[in-house]
Order: structure tokens, then C-alpha cells, then sequence
């Protein structure tokens, strides 16, 4: 994963509340096998509407989504932090994200900010105003920038460490290897194992 | 040690814990099914790296499957099918395929085969899997980079939920069930009101209910945003897990049901939040709109979107009508369906098709509506078809299935057309999730039943 510190790019306006992940890749399209292409779906049902804020070229380009509260809500698949990741996208902000959603974005290096209703709707002010104006996402100093806004923004310290190193939760935890093992042996014995128990009838 | 049940599960499979980390979670029962895995899966092999407890994981296909007879048609479709078989032989994770006895949804065979038990950590890489905290268990959805982890270490690295107790007292009236319960729990706090909690639900409505239905409300604990749901295990949670295929047996047996009788919250454990529900005042629930949370008794009528509060709730209806097809003011009662929709992890098990069955039984599906019945695993459909169910339904004009995830979610063959309109036991509303532009109402298996045979949203009592 690569290493997220500050990030500076254009900000697209979604205002909408809700927006659950059937919205952000629809399901048909989770019959891939791979990681790669679900950026060409991203919001795809929602893309038939020529007024939807993503078709407006003036923001074909951005890499930070400003939404409403309650973004990622509903299914767990990971296909659609894939399908952000995989059109460019490096931020999402929102006043909240669904728990598994918000997860899954940490796994890929895009990161999830939790800003409140009213900085969201001064973002969404600003960058309809004007498109082009550079929004700052600063890891380090946990902070959103744009214009003269600044919106302190909290995320979990451990979190925040291991974005901005670029680190594999796996490879943290192999770290522990000894430990595992040591509570496996403390297991009741009796706990349940998933091989066949009963024959095909 | 003193606290929530949930704290108490936690507690126990806590592997390491150091200041400013998250804790390190033993997770006993890693489920998988062929859309969330391939990719971790690739990410194992890419690192060299191996499943640790097989022994542990358990995989079925569900998701993509077709719930008619034959081969996959769709060629991407199979080839993730055949991925996730390639995957488990080459990792030797036991797999029950199409076709198998043991087949069936991810929620549906785990507790059905006796392998979720009370004070488990069950994972699932599916928002659903809060099913299995209807055993006493800490159940939850994970996305596809931690289902790699779980794999990969049998360990998840999280920050404990806050907790929440959701008290549902009183008796519920005739015709109310376990999906009403929660339909009006998502609708009092919100899809987003669970956010970051554990849900443990309480009171002597939950005490009642037998294990299918405690099932049916831990379900859709995701759908008020919190990751799990839980109840605590009592003689009604041991009686169902008796003498099931992997339940101890013998002394163990009994050793076990003594450890899960330590699994309750303590009298004088606080929770973060509580909510209360009289459950004498539940009514059958539909939802109108395009998200869980959008729900309404069935003697209302589609609410006028200026009515809400909320700027955000205000938009949100406005467009959910629009997508919805609906006008403010509309009895819930009128509302005319295409497609009836029976099964799911929500609501495809043996005591669901038994209660729609009884309100079809000798009855017709309305000319111009099809229905669906699809049982949530092979053995329901087994089960089923010993009691002649089967025959109930296509007697009655419906269409009787084999197991799979089927139209809950519009990506196997089983999709609304866009524009028709479901009433669905399923767990999901949201826009194009039973297909591309269809409409879905969510509703008990009760209100299903009798919608088919009415035409319009319904109760038994209407008929």
C-alpha cells in the first residue's frame, strides 16, 4: 500500500445522504475475480442521469468525493473502495461512513474523513463555486484545506500511523505469530471444527 | 468480570491488547462464499503465504449461484464459482458446492449445521453475517483485505464497539414477527443509528422468540448501520443447537451449555445507548422508500417528504419517491406489486416458508404477480418438501426454487425488470438492488404471502 500523507487535488460535490455501497458499484458487477476494473462502473447505475454530478466534466478529474452523511452504508464488499480507488479517487469526505465501508477504505489507502454537516456543506459551497479550486488533504496535520477553509478532521492514531508508513495489517500481525498460537493452545478443545460431519443423504 | 454480554465474548478471544493499538481477535469461524473471496485469495498467494485454520473456515456458494436447475450460464459468473473451488482445493478450506446437501446462503448452513455457538467470534465477508449473533456470538461483516487477514492469521486487528441495548418488552400482537421488530427498530434510529456499536437486543418480546426469528433481527442489525446484533443464549438457544451436526456432544455437551449460561449481561453492566420498544404497539412494517430505514406500519400511507425534520431526511424521501414511483398520501395498502419474493438470509428458513405457507395454503397468487420461493439452504428445501410446502406454494401458482441468495441481490439470474415493483422478505431496498431499476418493499414473510394473494401490499388479516 502506498504511503499517505498530503494529498492535493479537485473535490466533486455528492449531495446525497445515504449513498450505500449497491449505489457506489452495483452488484451485477461483483462478478469479477480480480481487483482491477470496477473503476469503470463506479456509480454506474447512477451515471445514466446526464445531470449526475460525476458526468459534469468540470469534475471528471477529481480525486476527493464530498458526500453526505451515512456514505457506504449496506454491503460489505470491498469492490467499492476498488471501484473509487480504481478511477482515481484518494479521499472520500463525509459527516459519517458505514462501519465496514470505512474499514475497507483504511485496507486500500484511501482515507475516509470524518467531517461534520456543516464543513461539509461549506465544501460543497466552495467547490461548486469553483471546480477547479485545490482541496488539501493533510494526513499528518489532520486537516482539510480549501480556499480559506480549514477543518480539522480525527482518525484513529493507529490507524493514521499505519496510512501514512503505507503498512499491511498481515504483515503487523505475523508480527504475533507466537502469541496466536499461544491462545490457540487455550482453546476449548471441543470448539467446533467446520470439516463434513454428516454424509451426503 | 462484569459487563455486556458483548464485552464478555470479546474479552475472551482478546489474542493481544497494547495501549494505542487496536486489540488483536481471535476469530473462531471464518465463513466464505465465491464474491468476496478471489481477491484474498490472490493476495495469500502473491505473499506466499498460507490459510492458517482451515480447520476453521468453511465455504459455500451462494451469492451467484442460479436457483433453477442446471449449469451457470453467465461465463463470468462461473468462472468466480469455479475460483472459489480451485481456492479451497489448493488452501483445503472444505467447501459445500452447488448441488451438496450441506449448500445453501453462508447464514443460513452455519447455524443449521450446529457450527455457530453461543460466545463465538463468527466472520463472514458479508455485511449479514450479524445473523449469527442470535447465538450469543460477536458476528460481523468484513471486507475482502480482512477476510485475507483472517486467513492469513485467524485474527482480526479491531477497536471494540461502543454498546448499545435495544429492550423490546411486552407481547407482540397477532400477525407481528421478528421482521416487523427490527423493520421498526431501523426505522426509530436510523440507518446510520448503530454506527459503531454492537447491538445487544433484550426484553421478554426477544425471549420469546424462537432461534429462527432471533436470527431474522440479528440480521438486519446492519441495516440500522451497527456491525453486529446480539441475544444472549438461554434454553432456547441450547434446544435448537442440540444434537445438531457439529454441536458437542456427551460430556462436552454439557460442559459447554454451563460456559454459555455465563454469557448474559450483568445486572449492573451499563450499555453506551438504550432504546425501548413496546412491542404491544408493533404492527406489521413495510418499507416504502430506498433505504431500511424508510419504514412505516402497513395502515399508513406514503408520507409526504416536507414533512420530515431533517433537510438531509427531506431530500432523501423526495428522491426515494421519485426512484419509488410513489405519491405522498398513497395507502401503503394499495400499493400494487409485480413480483413476490420469499427467502434470503433474512427470512429463507424452514419457520419463514411454514408461516407464509399457512397464509397461501388454498389460496391463489393474484393474477399478474409471480412468485418466488426460495429456501435459504438445501436442507430448508429438503425439510420443505418433506412437509409438502413445495406443493403448497406451486399449487398456490408460485415458483419453487433451490437454495441460493437468489433475488435478494440483483446479480444471479433472479432480477426485477426495471420498473417492476417487489415485496421482498429480503434485507435491502436500496435503489437497483434486486436488479436495475427495480422498485423493493421490504416486508415479513406474512405480508408476502398475503401480498401474493391480494396483489397490493397486505396482511393476513386482509383476507
Amino acid at each position: 500500500m502506498e504511503p499517505f500523507t498530503v494529498h492535493v487535488g479537485r473535490a466533486v460535490p455528492l449531495r446525497r445522504t445515504n449513498v450505500d455501497t449497491d449505489q457506489i458499484i452495483p452488484v451485477r458487477f461483483l462478478t469479477r475475480s480480480s481487483i482491477a476494473g470496477y473503476g469503470e462502473n463506479l456509480f454506474n447505475d447512477w451515471r445514466d442521469d446526464p445531470d449526475f454530478v460525476l458526468n459534469d466534466p468540470r469534475f471528471t478529474d477529481a480525486s476527493i468525493l464530498v458526500a453526505g452523511t451515512d456514505f457506504g452504508i449496506g454491503s460489505s464488499r470491498e469492490s467499492a473502495v476498488w471501484a473509487l480507488t480504481g478511477r482515481g479517487f484518494k479521499a472520500v469526505l463525509s459527516p459519517r461512513f458505514g462501519d465496514i465501508f470505512y474499514g475497507n477504505a483504511l485496507s486500500n489507502g484511501l482515507l475516509p474523513v470524518t467531517v461534520d454537516e456543516a464543513a461539509t456543506k461549506a465544501l460543497w459551497e466552495l467547490i461548486e463555486r469553483d471546480p477547479s479550486l485545490a482541496v488539501t488533504i493533510d494526513l499528518g496535520a489532520k486537516q482539510v484545506r480549501a480556499a480559506s477553509l480549514a477543518v480539522p478532521f480525527e482518525i484513529d492514531s493507529h490507524a493514521r500511523w499505519r496510512l501514512m508508513h503505507g503498512l499491511d495489517d498481515v504483515s503487523l500481525t505475523e508480527h504475533h505469530t507466537a502469541r496466536i498460537a499461544d491462545y490457540e493452545s487455550r482453546r476449548r478443545p471441543t470448539m467446533p471444527t467446520t470439516g463434513r460431519r454428516r454424509e451426503v443423504s | 468480570m462484569t459487563g455486556t454480554l458483548a464485552e464478555k465474548v470479546w474479552e475472551s478471544h482478546v489474542v493481544r491488547r497494547a495501549e494505542g493499538e487496536p486489540d488483536l481477535l481471535y476469530i473462531d469461524l471464518h465463513l466464505l462464499h465465491e464474491v468476496t473471496s478471489p481477491q484474498a485469495f490472490d493476495g495469500l498467494r502473491l505473499a506466499g503465504r498460507g490459510v492458517r485454520r482451515p480447520d476453521l473456515t468453511l465455504a459455500t456458494e451462494d451469492h451467484n449461484v442460479p436457483t433453477t436447475p442446471g449449469p451457470i450460464v453467465d461465463p463470468v459468473s462461473l468462472t468466480q464459482v469455479e475460483t472459489l473451488r480451485r481456492n479451497c482445493a489448493e488452501f483445503g478450506v472444505p467447501l459445500y458446492p452447488m448441488g451438496d446437501a450441506e449448500q445453501g446462503i453462508v447464514h443460513v448452513i452455519g447455524p443449521q449445521l450446529g457450527l455457530t455457538q453461543p460466545g463465538m467470534t463468527v466472520v463472514c465477508g458479508d455485511s449479514h453475517t450479524s445473523t449469527h449473533g442470535a447465538f450469543g456470538a460477536i458476528a460481523f461483516g468484513i471486507g475482502t483485505s480482512e477476510v485475507e487477514h483472517v486467513l492469513a492469521t485467524q485474527t482480526l486487528p479491531l477497536k471494540p464497539f461502543r454498546t448499545m441495548a435495544v429492550n423490546v418488552d411486552g407481547e407482540l400482537p397477532d400477525g407481528v414477527t421478528a421482521k416487523d421488530i427490527v423493520l421498526a427498530v431501523i426505522a426509530k434510529i436510523g440507518t446510520g443509528g448503530g454506527q459503531g456499536y454492537v447491538i445487544e437486543y433484550r426484553g421478554s418480546a426477544i425471549e420469546a422468540l424462537s432461534m429462527e426469528a432471533r436470527m431474522t433481527v440479528c440480521n438486519m442489525s446492519i441495516e440500522a448501520g451497527a456491525r453486529a446484533g446480539m441475544i444472549a443464549p438461554d434454553e432456547t438457544t441450547f434446544a435448537y443447537l442440540k444434537d445438531r451436526p457439529h454441536a458437542p456432544s456427551g460430556q462436552a455437551w454439557d460442559e459447554a451449555v454451563e460456559a454459555w449460561r455465563a454469557l448474559r449481561t450483568d445486572d449492573d453492566a451499563t450499555f453506551d445507548t438504550e432504546v425501548h420498544l413496546d412491542a404491544g404497539q408493533l404492527a406489521p412494517f413495510v418499507t416504502w422508500g430506498t433505504n431500511p430505514g424508510q419504514g412505516l406500519p402497513l395502515s399508513a400511507s406514503v408520507p409526504d417528504p416536507e414533512s420530515f425534520a431533517d433537510e438531509g431526511q427531506r431530500a432523501s424521501a423526495a428522491r426515494a419517491l421519485e426512484y419509488m414511483d410513489l405519491e405522498a398520501g398513497t395507502p401503503l395498502r394499495e400499493i400494487a406489486v409485480d413480483t413476490v419474493f420469499l427467502g434470503s438470509c433474512t427470512n429463507g428458513r424452514i419457520e419463514d416458508l411454514r408461516a407464509a405457507a399457512g397464509v397461501i395454503q388454498g389460496r391463489r397468487v393474484a393474477d399478474g404477480v409471480r412468485m418466488l420461493v426460495v429456501p435459504g439452504s438445501a436442507r430448508v428445501r429438503l425439510q420443505a418438501e418433506s412437509e409438502g410446502l413445495d406443493r403448497v406454494f406451486t399449487d398456490a401458482g408460485a415458483e419453487w426454487r433451490l437454495a441460493g441468495c437468489s433475488m435478494c441481490l440483483g446479480m444471479n439470474p433472479d432480477q426485477l425488470e426495471p420498473g417492476e415493483r417487489s415485496a421482498s422478505t429480503s434485507n435491502r431496498n436500496f435503489e437497483g438492488r434486486q436488479g436495475k431499476g427495480g422498485r423493493t418493499h421490504l416486508v415479513s414473510p406474512l405480508v408476502a404471502a398475503a401480498t401474493a394473494v391480494r396483489g397490493t401490499l397486505s396482511s393476513p388479516a386482509d383476507l
